[in-house]
This record gives C-alpha cells, structure tokens and sequence, in this order.
C-alpha cells in the first residue's frame, strides 16, 4: 500500500510506466494472479448471475475470511483455507438448498445469524493471532501485495479444471439455468448440475477473495456479469464480454492501486461499479429509442426495468 | 460513574466494564426490539446493508476529522430511509443492491486507507474498531450517550408497537383501517438506522447482524405470542450481552463481540433443538 511513496510517480508514458511496475517481480505475480481470478470470476459469475444466487454466493464469500484467518493462526497458507472453507461451505449451501434464497422472516434470521457468526469467528481467529491488525484489512478488502509464486501456481490448478468443468456441462447449466423445469423433464440432470455448481462457486469465490477481498467479492463475480447481461442477451457474447470486463477491470485496479496508496478492494468495486452504471445508462439510452428487441431475454437480465 | 463504580466488587469494579454493561445492556434492548420486527417484516438483509453503511459513515467522519458517531448515524439513517423509497416502488433488485453495498464497502476501505495513512498505529486499527465493535473501549461519557439514544429507540418502538405490529402482520388491512402504514414503514426504517448506529459501537458493523437477528429468531421459535416474543428477544439480546460481556472478562483473548455473538446463535441453535416450532401461518407464508 506504501509503495506509492517508494517509486516514481505514474509518467504519462505508458510503456515506460509498465515496464517499471513490471520490473517487480511482485506486481507480476500480482498481474497473472489477478488475470486468473478474473477469468475465473467472469465466467463463474456470470452463471451466478443468471441463476440469481448472487446471494449464495455472498454467504460464501463471508466464509472466506474466517478461512483465511484460521489458516493463518493454525500456520498453513491462507490460500488452503480459502479453498477448503468455500468449498466445505459451498456442499453445506447444496445440502441445505433453501439456505442460497432469500424467503420469509426466519430463514433470513438464520443466515443473517450464520453470517454474522462466521465473521466472528474469523475475528476470533485474528484476535487470537496477535499482531495481525494489518493482516485483517488486507483479508477484507484485499491486497495485491506479497502474491507468491506458488500461490499462483495453486490458483492456477484450481482455476484451469474448473474452467475444464464449465466447458463441459456449460450448455446444460445454461438451460437448466434458464429453465429448471423444462430442463428436467428434457432428462438434463438439474440437481446434480446445482450441487457441481455451487462447488465451482466455492472455488471461484475463494480464489476471486485473495485480490479483491472477502467483502468485497462482488466486486469481480456479481458487477462484470451484470453489465454483460445489460449489455447482451446473447450467451456466448455475454460470457465473453464478462470475462473481457473482469480482465480488464482487475488490470486497470492493478495499475492504480500500485500508483496510489488506496486498496485495490475500493479500485476493483469503483472501476467495476462505474461499468455497471454505464450499462445502465446504455440499457435506459436503447430502451428509450425503443429497440426492446436487443434484450429480448427480459426475464433473464438482471433487473427489470420498472 | 467512576465512583459508583469503584464501590462495587469484582468486574464491575473497574470502570470500562461497567460502561460496557450499562451501554450494551441499552443497546442490546434497543436490538431485540428491532429485530424483532426486523425478523417479522422479512427485512433483516436492511440490517446487513446498514452494517457496511455503518461503515463508511463512521471511516469517512474519522478521515474527515469529526466525531466517528456523527457519521455512523447520518449515513444509517440516510441509508435506511434510501432503502424504504426505494424498496416500496417494485422489488429491489438483489444484484442492483449487491453492487450498490459492494461499492458502499469500497468506499470504506478508501476512508480506512485516507485516516490510517494520516495517522499513527493508532489510526490503522479504526477499521478493525469500526468493523468488529470496542465495547470495552467506550469512555462514560460515551456509554451514556449510548445508553440515552438506545433508551430513547426503546421507547419509541414501544410508543408505535401496536401500530407497528398490525402494519407488519397485515400491511392491506392495517391500511384498510386507518393504520399510516407507509409513515410507520419509515420511522421503523429510521430507528433501524439508529439501532445499527448504536450496534456498531457495541459488537461492529459486521457482526450488528447477529445481535438484530439472533434474539428476535430465537424469541420467534419459542413463542407465538407477539408481545410475548417481543419481549423475549429483547431479553435475550440484554442477555447474549451481559453473557458475552461476562465471558470476554473471564478469557480476555476472547474478543467481547465474538463472545456476544457467539452466545447469540449457541442460543438460536438450541432454539431450534428444543422449541416446537409453530408456524405462523400468516406471517410466514406472506412472502
């Protein structure tokens, strides 16, 4: 976060600008870090936003953080603990489908209390773990600082078979996505394809909060996604634009943060945040010239325009 | 305060105890009541997203220079008060809000960075204050404050309860007789602006959740009465409290909001082991 004052401020030369950021060997680790979490995030993302468990997918995200804190206070990497929390939690979820929607009074008494718990628990862990004050932020809203090779190396390895797993059950996830019921009586396994879901969810939320941040997950998985699907309602194209956008994003947070002295959380949300705002403007721009038929798949987008 | 304090034995005794067991004991009633009707209403999420407003509101106040409580209960309010117009015209939309919290939470670690990089080692703890509660750190001065606003939110909730239930249980008939359905929407969104204001000094504005949901769940499967259950969840937030309190003295490696919390939901957790549950077939099933 204080590199800011231990380098050359940003030059307007952007080669030059790269080529210094770059002779760190950190700031590359955070580069291809940071470029396999947002391949991961758009394309696990998208389908989460499709399949409207953006909320799952926050309860997940909490679970990172105290993880990341108990993996660090029993010694192991924080990177094992995100993957062996989010995706312990993420078979919890699929066991107990009714916990990943949002529904009456007590069920969301419940998850708040469980969400709430799991935080203090995290903060237990730190608490316990003294002289980790720091270290907490950086669990929270992320940090791009210290990426290691190995934790690439383990990014990586996650990342490449769960990409594998979406490009094979991609096209029935997406019509059991659209339409479960129909899907089922199509002979589409829809159950089984939601319980491998959620554990790809778990993994790509684990790997998505070692960059932007256990709160702050929303930010790659959740933002990218819907602006696509403002965008388009073309599948294909949409994935891509959402990955194409969280690439991008991650990117051009990288860069500023390392010039600046804020936290990459608060660059990914902000740039993220004003591409879904400008996707709006565009959607509200189209809508207004009366070309509906460019979001044909109305029910699907992500907010219905009221 | 102090003086009383020094006559009385053991914990209480020292005076930072005491001011945590008079101000959480305000504040843990004033979030029983809350979320009692925060539960019944089907609104707890408003709670999480006052947590991340509570937030930025008390890191932008420090960044800036003034009282963090000014912050804290502007931006809670604002925010509440936000939420309602907006949620009243067509459903909010769970990705739009996502994003908007997201951000909001963004915005905060900026404000955290901005105070802590204009101050000591003091400064860089504020967000884990902020985040995860200080109770033990409130000076008399501001654990009579604390307890003042959380006294004045209790009696408030009591002063529109009948109202306020009717509205909550059935929103068209309540209308249909009279009720202000609408203006009691806001003010409770407004008193839960200034519940999780208060939350927040006591266990956090990440863990408020537990303190506004635990007791009033717990309450809610243990008794179907509404005045009954309401009474009930207040009791067992002031005792999730003082336990916790208790417990964070006893093992002081323990942080007093864990203990709190985790009290909290030990107690829903047995809730649903020991209580029968029936199902209130209106109340539930409205959504």
């Amino acid at each position: 976060m204080q590199f800011a004052d231990a380098v050359t401020a940003w030059s307007w030369n952007p080669l030059a600008d790269i080529r210094q950021m770059w002779a760190f060997p950190f700031m590359v680790n955070a580069f291809r870090a940071g470029t396999i979490v947002a391949v991961l995030a758009g394309v696990i993302g998208w389908y989460m936003v499709l399949r409207r468990q953006s909320f799952a997918g926050h309860t997940l995200s909490t679970v990172a953080f105290p993880g990341a804190a108990g993996a660090t206070l029993i010694g192991v990497g924080a990177v094992y603990g995100y993957f062996a929390f989010c995706v312990g939690a993420a078979l919890v979820v699929a066991a107990v489908p009714r916990i990943g929607h949002e529904a009456g009074g007590e069920e969301t008494a419940v998850t708040g209390t469980v969400q709430a718990f799991l935080l203090a628990c995290g903060f237990l862990f730190v608490a316990l773990y003294k002289g980790f004050l720091g270290g907490v932020n950086s669990l929270l809203f992320g940090s791009f600082l210290g990426i290691t090779t190995t934790q690439v190396d383990v990014l990586a390895a996650v990342a490449v078979p769960v990409l594998l797993i979406v490009a094979a059950i991609g096209r029935p996830l997406l019509f059991a996505s659209l339409d479960p019921a129909v899907a089922a009586a199509r002979g589409v396994p829809v159950r089984p394809l939601s319980v491998v879901f959620l554990v790809l969810l778990g993994a790509a939320t684990a790997a998505t909060s070692q960059i932007t941040g256990s709160l702050l997950v929303f930010a790659l998985m959740v933002m990218p996604a819907a602006t696509a699907q403002n965008l388009t309602a073309r599948p294909a194209l949409s994935i891509a634009l959402s990955v194409t956008l969280a690439v991008l994003v991650t990117w051009t947070s990288l860069t500023i943060a390392y010039y600046s002295p804020y936290p990459i959380g608060f660059w990914v949300t902000t740039c993220a945040f004003a591409c879904y705002l400008a996707s709006w403007a565009v959607r509200l721009a189209r809508g207004s010239l009366g070309r509906a038929r460019w979001y044909g798949a109305g029910a699907r987008v992500p907010l219905e325009v009221s | 305060m102090t003086g009383v304090g020094l006559a009385l034995p053991g914990a209480l005794g020292h005076p930072f105890f005491l001011h945590a067991v008079l101000a959480g004991a305000a504040i843990a009633a004033a979030s029983g009541m809350i979320g009692y009707f925060l539960v019944l209403r089907a609104q707890v999420f408003t709670g999480d997203a006052l947590g991340h407003a509570a937030f930025t509101g008390a890191l932008a106040a420090l960044a800036d220079g003034v009282d963090l409580r000014l912050g804290l209960f502007a931006a809670t309010v604002v925010i509440a008060l936000l939420l309602g117009a907006l949620g009243r015209s067509g459903r909010a939309d769970d990705i739009a809000i996502g994003s908007v919290f997201a951000w909001i939470t963004g915005l905060g670690a900026f404000f955290l960075t901005m105070y802590a990089t204009s101050g000591g080692a003091d400064n860089a703890g504020a967000g884990v204050r902020v985040l995860f509660g200080s109770i033990f750190g409130l000076s008399a001065k501001q654990a009579v404050t604390a307890a003042v606003v959380a006294a004045a939110v209790c009696g408030a909730v009591l002063a529109v309860f009948r109202p306020l239930l009717f509205a909550s249980v059935d929103p068209a008939v309540a209308a249909a007789r009279g009720v202000p359905v609408r203006v009691l929407g806001f003010v409770f969104l407004a008193l839960v602006g200034v519940t999780a204001g208060e939350a927040t000094q006591a266990v956090g504005s990440l863990l408020l959740l537990g303190l506004l949901a635990a007791p009033a769940g717990t309450a809610q499967r243990l008794t179907d009465n509404p005045a009954r259950a309401f009474v009930l969840s207040a009791v067992l937030a002031v005792a999730d409290m003082w336990g916790g309190l208790a417990a964070s003295y006893a093992l002081p490696s323990m942080p007093p909001s864990f203990a709190v919390v985790a009290l909290a939901t030990a107690l829903y957790a047995a809730a649903f082991a020991v209580g029968p549950y029936r199902r209130r077939t209106a109340a539930s099933r409205a959504g």
